[in-house]
Parts: C-alpha cells; structure tokens; sequence
C-alpha cells in the first residue's frame, strides 16, 4: 500500500523486512497452498469443483461465527461462548417454530417473523449481558464468556429438554438449507456477512477505534475514546454473528439438539488465530480470517479424501494449530522488531 | 585503635556506566546506631552508590568494607547474606500471602512432616513485630493493610532476614503523616538496637527531623557530610544545586519573573479534587494563554490530578468547570468532548507504535473528520500540515510510529491535539527523558499554543521543565498544593523550598 522514500533508498534490506513484517499474512496463505497442493497431489477426489462447493458449505458457519470473533480478537478480547449463544439461538427460533406432533417439547408455536426475532433478540440479550459483565462490572472476558458459555448451554437443555426439534420457520430453512440456482443460500450468507466484516473494519471509524483498541488499549483511552463502549459493541457483534451462525445451523443440520455446536467454538477460534489476527489485539483482519477458514477447511475435508486412521486426524489438526499459533507468536515479535528497528513497513 | 571500625564504609568507589561517569572518588562511613540521611536530585548518584552497596552493581572500582573487612559482593544474594537489606519505593510484599508469611519469606518454620508449619509461623512473625512494636495482626493479608503498615512489615521482614544496614529508598512519599510518625518510631527503635541505616528522600524536612547526619551528593560526588544538629534546609539546598559554586546549570541558578496573568479568562476551575491515596481537596484554576506549571516531588500526587482531569483516574470527590460550565469528566472520553487533551508521561501509554503516523495523529479527532466512513486522504493531509509545522523527522506520514526518534514520537503526540484546539492542554512530564534540542522544540509548541490562547497545564516532578515552561506554578506536597507562585521571581531553590 505504501512505499516509503527510505524504503526505496535501501531497497534489498527494506524488502526483506517487509516481508518480515507480513509473515502474519504470507504464512497462513503459504500453509494453505502446501495444503491444497498436498491433498490435490494425494487424492483425485480432492480438487474438483464438486469438492470446493462441498468446502464452502463446510465453513460457512463457522465463517459467520468467525466474523463476530475477529472483532472480539482483534480487541484483544475473547469469547468463549460463541458456539453455545449459536446452539441456544438455534434452539430458541425452533422452539417457537411449529414442530411434529411426534416432538415432544412444550414449543410455542408463532409465526416465523416473531420467532426469528424472539431468537435474534436473545442473542443480542446474551451478548449484552457479556459486555455488561466485562466493561461494567470488569470481569475479564476469558471468565465472562466462559460463565456465558454454560449459561447458554443452560438455556439449550431447558428449551429441548433432552429432545430434538426439526423444524424452523421457512426462511431460515431456505438461507440454512436451500439454494440458489447451483449455490447454497448459507454460502452467500456467510460470504456477505464475512465482506460486511470488512468493510466495517476497514472503512468505518468504529473499525478503526476497534484496531486502536486492541492495538494500544491505554493509548486508546488516552486518545480520549471511549474502549469500554468499543469491547461492549465488539461482544455484542460477536453473539449476534453466532446467533445468526446457529439458526442457519440448525436448518442446514435439519435438527436443534443440545450440544450440537461443541466443535464450532474451537474451529471458529482457530480460523481466526490460522488467519494471522493476533491473540495480542490490533493486527490482523477479516482478509486473514478467511484464509484461516479456508486452511480449516481444506484441512478438515482433505484428511476425508486420504485413507487415514479417523482418530489421527484429531491429533494432525492439533498439530496444525499449534503450527499456526508459534507462526502468530514469532510474527508478532517481528513486526515489533520491524517496528521498532527503523524497518520501512507498509 | 581505640574504636571499633564502622559497620560501612566505602572508599574511592568509582562507578560509570557506558563511559559516564556516575560516581567519582566517593568515600562514604556508616556508624553503629546512626540513621544516615542521603540527598541529592535525581542523577547525583545516590542509587547508584545504594546499588553498589546492596549487591546490584558489582563491576566498580574502589573499595568495600564491613566492620573494617574488605568485601566484594558479587550479587544482591551476597549482600543481604553479609546483612544489608533494602526497602524500596516500591514495596517487595507479597500481597496476597500473610503478615507472619511475608516476614518469614523464605524462612517458613517447617513441622516434623516437613511441612510449612503455620501455628509457629504465625507464633515467631507475632513476636518479632511486638519486639519492634508493631501492632499488627500476623494472620491477616499483607494486601489489606494500609500502605504506612505494609512498609512497616517489610521492614520487619528485612530484620528478620538478618540485616544490619538497611536502605530505605523514599520511604516516606507516599505516607499520610501519622503513619510517617509511625515509621520514624520505628527507624529510631531499630537504630537504638544498634542497627544502622540509610533514608534516601526528597524530603529534606523528613530527613533533617529523623537524621543523625547528612551526606549531600551532587553530580556523581559526595559534597558533603554533616550532622543533623549543624545544618538546616538551605543549607542543603545550596549544596544540591550547588548555588554559589563553580559549576552553574543555567535553568538551576536562574530567578525567573513568573509572568502570570491574573487578567486573563478562566477556562477550567477545579475544587476541592480528591482521589483517595493520591491527592486531596485540590482547588486550581486554569486561564487562557497562560501556563499552569504543577511541581511536586515523586507520590506528590501531581501525575495523578492530570490524569483525573482527563477523566482516567476516578474523583471520590470535587468539582470541574470548563468555560463556566460544569462538566463530569466520567470517562476520557467525556473529557476529551469537554475540550481537555492530556500527553501522559509514559509513551508507551500515549502511542500506537505499530500504526503509521497519519493514524496517531488523527485518532483524537476521526469523529471530528468522519461520522461513519473512514477518509483516509483526510487524515493524511491533516497529518501532514502538523509534520511539516512541527518538523517532524522523517517526514513520512505513512511510517509506523515506532521507527520514529523518541523526541519525534513525543511531537507526534502533541500533533494529535493541535487540529481541533483543546480548551485546555494537560501535559504530564512534557520533556523526560529528551535532548536538549527535543525539549527545545516542545518549549515551543507549547509557548505558540500559549498565544493561542489555550490554558495549557504541565505536571512535572523535575523542577527545570516546570521553571521553563510556567507562568504560574503550583507546588504539590503530599498531594495537597502546599504553594502557589504568581507574578513573583521564583527560582528552584525555592522550589525544592517548598516542596
């Protein structure tokens, strides 16, 4: 984006450091290519377009849930609860949607429209709640989140009681479930609501105050922003992307059960961090998450396509993470370095 | 010899650090049963000569001797086995552990299972207080207590360890004064028992009331030692900034007509200011062109009244008006909408180093410059007319900020304020740590922003930047103003006087 006098004047050494500097960028892009190229090269079933369609589907909830994420992250916050605000969320807009007699729930029925914001309104309560705990009360978000986490898991097993419900109103079974011509509905979803992300970050003053936040959170506050009003709005932008995250879930998994979304906190995390946000705040982006989606992605689809002991491929995605997260470590002290040493960034 | 040698003592210790030299020839003598009094501004070499003794430096040139042995310690281990300890500004208490842990750190009585056993714990701490006369609960958390006790049990601990000479580095700053009766009560006990220790303070009322002697140090050299009874308070001063002597700092000697302007409009009142256990019923006006210098030693509590007024440190009590108006600065945020801008002491805590230029000078005024949408090229321009205006070096409004000279960094932060004047301007140690030609050039910022009319405010614990930039000063002590010079000729001496 910028190309400084003194960059250019120090040409070799200043590229060099640059590209130091973008190691948080470059190895995520990199890992993904290795992956890509490494089950293309293992299985014939891999690259086909058939298989990508099959991708995208596969990451899209835990794209949307990403999203709200990358704001927390990059706040230098966390939110633990994500997955169970989805699964709470999912469980809430079924239990008042009509269901078989065959369920046995004591749902009330409404009309789609009210059970979808009855739903939505939950998850902005759940959110609210959490950032009232964090800026108001000064909990810090690792507890917080992992108060809220059983909360919502609390609100799951009371609605189904051990149960499972099938339906949801119809439009969250079209955008969950349906398609589009040869695209699936949830796919545009996640893609729009993963490019909303980033135009907000990166176009909008509250993205910015977001980045100065979790950049230099004293700094921020001695610029006279308000941080507390800014790790309010990013909780709650993150329970609503997962509460919209876990009504399409439910649809595109045809149930709403308990437990349904154990996996989405651990790879929603992980395709933020992947991606290359630093865990410190301030660095990082959307851009970066949905590489990190895509490196999950492949890595979770690919390992289908190789003949592989099932039970390894826990251990490898392991292995993956923890990959990426001394790549974020040794990028973050770099880019310091590089900062701090009279490298010409960008 | 008809007398025992001296618990201490110190000859020809030289000490320099990358070529500077911060101690030169110093001989310094400890007595049996002697409170020792040490003063000197900030540099003179007083911690330097503590740290040699204490273990921490260990390559000076020189020599140590305990009761007339010659010792070298080669870390802090070796000293406080040999019997120094040291109790610093900053307290060494474990907060969350005991009274009676806490004195018996590292020393914890076990029982026959060899585990800790805490009945005796409890049973040795309580009766090592008492014999000092500190009346405080061994079982109760360190944390809980007030500041003035905590200090006290880490002076207990410090005997309990074995010491015989203790350092104590400003013990009193930061202490209400009962609980500096309290301490000196107990420095006199522990000297009648034959202890001998070192007070290194700033406050030279402090030190001339609880002293047996005194020793000056100024530049890197011991001026001089003399017993309490002899001296008083401008007899020291004299002798710290070496008044009347050959080496003459321009800004040290200089009376300087304050030039104040009682005329001038009030922009900003404050009464009766309090943060518990900083500083309390503070009462200021701010006016219009005119600039507030606020002095006050380190724990006076003057770093901490800016930061309040900035909406960063909460007021238990008190109350604001800005332009007549009365404004609750609830957070720094409020502040900033009510015209105030602040540049804290520390850096770190005022930049985002990472982030280009552009983007730290236009943090403070985006809702100014944009209601949603981001514009860059806005940013950029504005950034770019204060780097020209402030000769900001390089200037390249596109370099992270952390590339940048520390002097450059220091005008950054200042640039972020100049686009939209703030009413009032709160500068808090506005040239630390800087080059002559840095301070200059922020002498100048905040002199033209002086004509344009903004109540700028600088809290500083260094009496040069406050002498240089004021034309009115408030001298803080014990986080009450203690003095108020205007439109009268005020030096340092009178300063560190008052302070």
């Amino acid at each position: 984006m910028t190309s400084s006098a003194a960059g250019a004047a120090t040409r070799v050494p200043a590229a060099a450091l640059w590209l130091r500097s973008q190691l948080r960028n470059i190895a995520p892009f990199a890992t993904l290519i290795v992956l890509v190229a490494l089950f293309s090269a293992l299985s014939p079933s891999f690259p086909t377009l058939d298989n990508l369609g099959n991708i995208l589907q596969q990451i899209s909830v835990t794209g949307i849930i990403a999203v709200g994420l990358t704001f927390v992250i990059l706040c230098a916050e966390i939110d633990l609860s994500v997955a169970s605000v989805a699964n709470a969320t999912g469980i809430v807009v079924a239990f008042f949607t009509m269901q078989d007699a065959s369920v046995n729930i004591a749902n009330l029925p409404l009309p789609g429209a009210a059970a979808i914001a009855i739903a939505l309104a939950a998850s902005l309560a759940l959110g609210c709640a959490t950032a009232f705990g964090i800026t108001v009360i000064g909990i810090p978000s690792f507890i917080m989140t992992l108060a809220m986490l059983q909360i919502g898991a609390g609100i799951c097993a009371m609605l189904v009681r051990g149960q499972i419900a099938y339906n949801v109103p119809d439009l969250i079974h079209t955008l969950g479930a349906g398609t589009i011509g040869p695209v699936p509905w949830i796919v545009i979803i996640a893609a729009l609501v993963l490019l909303a992300g980033h135009v907000v970050l990166t176009y909008t003053r509250f993205g910015r105050y977001v980045y100065m936040t979790g950049g230099n959170r004293e700094a921020a506050e001695y610029s006279g922003i308000n941080t507390r009003a800014i790790v309010a709005s990013v909780m709650v932008i993150s329970a609503l992307c997962a509460g919209l995250a876990g009504m399409l879930g439910v649809a595109r998994f045809g149930s709403a059960q308990q437990d349904e979304f154990g996996d989405f906190l651990l790879d929603s995390i992980s395709a933020v961090v992947v991606g290359g946000t630093s865990l410190f705040g301030g660095q990082g982006g959307i851009g970066n998450t949905i590489v990190g989606l895509f490196v999950l992605g492949v890595l979770n689809n690919g390992l289908d396509h190789i003949r592989i002991d099932s039970f390894l491929k826990i251990l490898i995605r392991g292995l993956i993470l923890l990959a990426a997260l001394i790549v974020n470590v040794y990028a973050q002290r770099m880019r310091t370095q590089a900062a701090t040493t009279g490298a010409a960034g960008g | 010899m008809n007398e025992a040698p001296p618990p201490l003592d110190l000859l020809g210790i030289r000490k320099s650090f990358g070529g500077v030299a911060a101690l030169t020839d110093v001989d310094f003598a400890l007595r049996a049963g002697e409170i020792h009094g040490l003063v000197g501004e900030n540099g003179a070499g007083k911690s330097t000569l503590m740290k040699i003794i204490a273990g921490v430096h260990t390559d000076y040139q020189g020599t140590m001797r305990l009761a007339g042995r010659a010792v070298r310690f080669r870390s802090a281990r070796d000293a406080k086995a040999a019997g120094i300890g040291m109790v610093h500004q900053e307290l060494s208490i474990v907060r969350d552990l005991t009274v009676a842990e806490n004195v018996l750190l590292g020393v914890q009585p076990l029982n026959r299972f060899g585990l800790v056993d805490y009945r005796a714990m409890r049973r040795i701490a309580g009766e090592h207080l008492h014999r000092l006369g500190i009346d405080v609960d061994p079982g109760l958390p360190a944390g809980a207590l007030p500041l003035g006790l905590q200090q006290l049990v880490e002076i207990a601990r410090v005997l309990f360890s074995g010491a015989r000479i203790i350092i104590l580095d400003e013990p009193t700053s930061a202490l209400s004064p009962p609980e500096v009766e309290r301490l000196f009560d107990l420095l006199k006990r522990v000297r009648d028992r034959d202890h001998s220790l070192v007070f290194i303070s700033h406050f030279l009322d402090d030190i001339l009331r609880v002293s047996d002697a005194v020793t000056i140090f100024r530049n890197g050299r011991r001026i001089e030692t003399a017993p309490v009874a002899a001296i008083d308070k401008h007899w020291i001063i004299e002798r710290m900034i070496g008044a009347g002597h050959e080496q003459l700092e321009e800004s040290y000697t200089g009376e300087i007509f304050l030039d104040s302007r009682p005329d001038a409009e009030v922009v900003m009142t404050a009464e009766g200011l309090t943060a518990p256990g900083a500083f309390e019923d503070v009462s200021l006006d701010v006016r219009a062109g005119e600039v507030l210098g606020i002095y006050g030693f380190m724990g006076s509590g003057q770093l901490e009244l800016a930061r309040a007024l900035f909406g960063k440190l909460r007021l238990a009590r008190g109350r604001v008006r800005l332009g007549g108006r009365e404004t609750k600065l609830s957070g720094t945020s409020a502040a900033r909408r009510a015209g105030l801008a602040f540049v804290p002491e520390s850096r770190r805590a005022m930049l985002f180093s990472m982030e280009p230029v552009f983007k730290n000078i236009s943090i403070s005024i985006l809702d100014r410059i944009s209601r949603l949408w981001l514009r860059p090229d806005a940013e950029r321009a504005i950034a770019g007319t204060h780097v020209k205006a402030l000769q900001i070096r390089p200037p390249l409004v596109d370099r992270p900020l952390g590339t940048l000279s520390g002097g450059n960094q220091q005008k950054v932060a200042l640039a972020k304020w100049l686009t939209h004047l703030p009413k009032v301007l709160l500068l808090s140690e506005p040239t630390r740590g800087m080059d002559v030609g840095a301070k200059d050039d922020v002498l100048k910022i905040v002199r033209s922003l002086r004509e344009r009319g903004i109540g700028v405010v600088v809290v500083s614990t260094e009496p040069e930047t406050v002498l240089s930039l004021a034309d009115r000063i408030l001298v803080m002590k014990r986080g009450r103003i203690a003095r108020e010079f205007a439109r009268e000729v005020v030096s340092k001496d009178r300063l560190l006087a008052a302070a």
